[in-house]
């Protein structure tokens, strides 16, 4: 079975063409999803939010998105059991929609951090992460103002019992709790992080390791191991 | 405003910038935002129902922020 993945597009998302390119080239069949629509497209495995500043970043990151008419039907997709992966500012929308606990907030350096960032594999147990080797250091690329992860003691301690810190920072460049970089939901099916591996999927990128991302969920799509929504 | 516990960056920013202009004696420095809302309710009890929903709807993050409304 091909992947059928849905990327969604908020005023102000900048990522979501090369969501797009990278899901195509992993070899799944992509479709875009306007914000204001009430449904999603029918048949989909995926969704994908996308990176940028949805909203101009106004209120809190994400924060707007999170209340768009589409979000809605995310959030039913994924309580079905729908595989949802948000990248950067999708990771701040994921979170302001309940779907991941925590919250994103200001680097602690307060600077806008841009540069390649080494990450240990936390886990891969998911359908996005089962591609890598358990704390094998892959390089994504981040870009983000609001990227430093922050959640009360006992919900920190519950994602790591659980196995769910997906990515964790090398060095830790914006003072998230744990040095997390990505979490997984309760039923691992939905995926937040704040590096992107849609920008790390071609040479000319400079590195390919994010690829493994999109193939492996094409390839599970492939052997008919999804749930379907 | 961000709870108490939660580290914020800014408000050290600032705190440190106090103390470079001399001014002495500043502990702990939080930054918060103020949301003006001109609503038609006139009823004063109601008005602080619809904002309290508000701020749990959309307004504040119960993640990281307490908020307070006052009505004017």
């Amino acid at each position: 079975m091909t992947l059928r993945a849905g990327v969604l597009v908020f005023p102000g998302s900048n990522c979501d063409r090369d969501l797009v390119v990278a899901l195509r080239r992993a070899g799944a069949q992509v479709s875009t999803v306007w914000h204001k629509d009430a449904a999603l497209p029918v048949g989909l495995d995926l969704v994908a939010v996308p990176g940028g500043f949805s909203f101009g970043d106004y209120l809190r990151c994400g924060a707007i998105a999170a209340r768009a008419p589409v979000m809605r039907a995310v959030v039913a997709f994924a309580r079905g059991g729908g595989l949802v992966l948000g990248v950067c500012n999708g990771f701040q929308v994921l979170i302001e929609a309940g779907l991941l606990p925590g919250a994103l907030m200001r680097n602690a350096g307060l600077r806008f951090v841009c540069a390649p960032a080494d990450l240990f594999v936390g886990t891969p147990d998911s359908p996005f992460t089962n591609g890598y080797a358990r704390s094998e250091t892959v390089t994504f690329p981040i870009a983000h103002h609001d990227g430093a992860y922050f959640a009360d003691p006992e919900t920190l301690a519950r994602l790591e019992g659980e196995d769910r810190v997906a990515f964790r920072y090398r060095a830790n460049p914006n003072g998230s709790c744990g040095g997390i970089a990505g979490v997984l939901s309760e039923n691992r099916r939905v995926l937040g992080l704040m590096p992107h591996p849609e920008r790390a999927v071609d040479p000319a990128h400079g590195g390919v390791d994010g690829g493994r991302v999109f193939a492996a969920l094409v390839e599970t799509a492939a052997a008919g191991a999804l749930q379907g929504a | 405003m961000l709870k108490h516990g939660v580290l914020d960056p800014q408000g050290e920013a600032v705190r440190h910038a106090l103390g470079s202009l001399g001014f002495p004696g500043v502990g702990d420095v939080r930054i918060g935002k103020v949301i003006e809302l001109d609503l038609d309710a006139t009823d004063e009890a109601a008005a602080r129902v619809q904002v309290d929903a508000m701020c749990r709807a959309l307004l504040a993050n119960p993640v990281i922020e307490t908020y307070v409304v006052d009505i004017a």
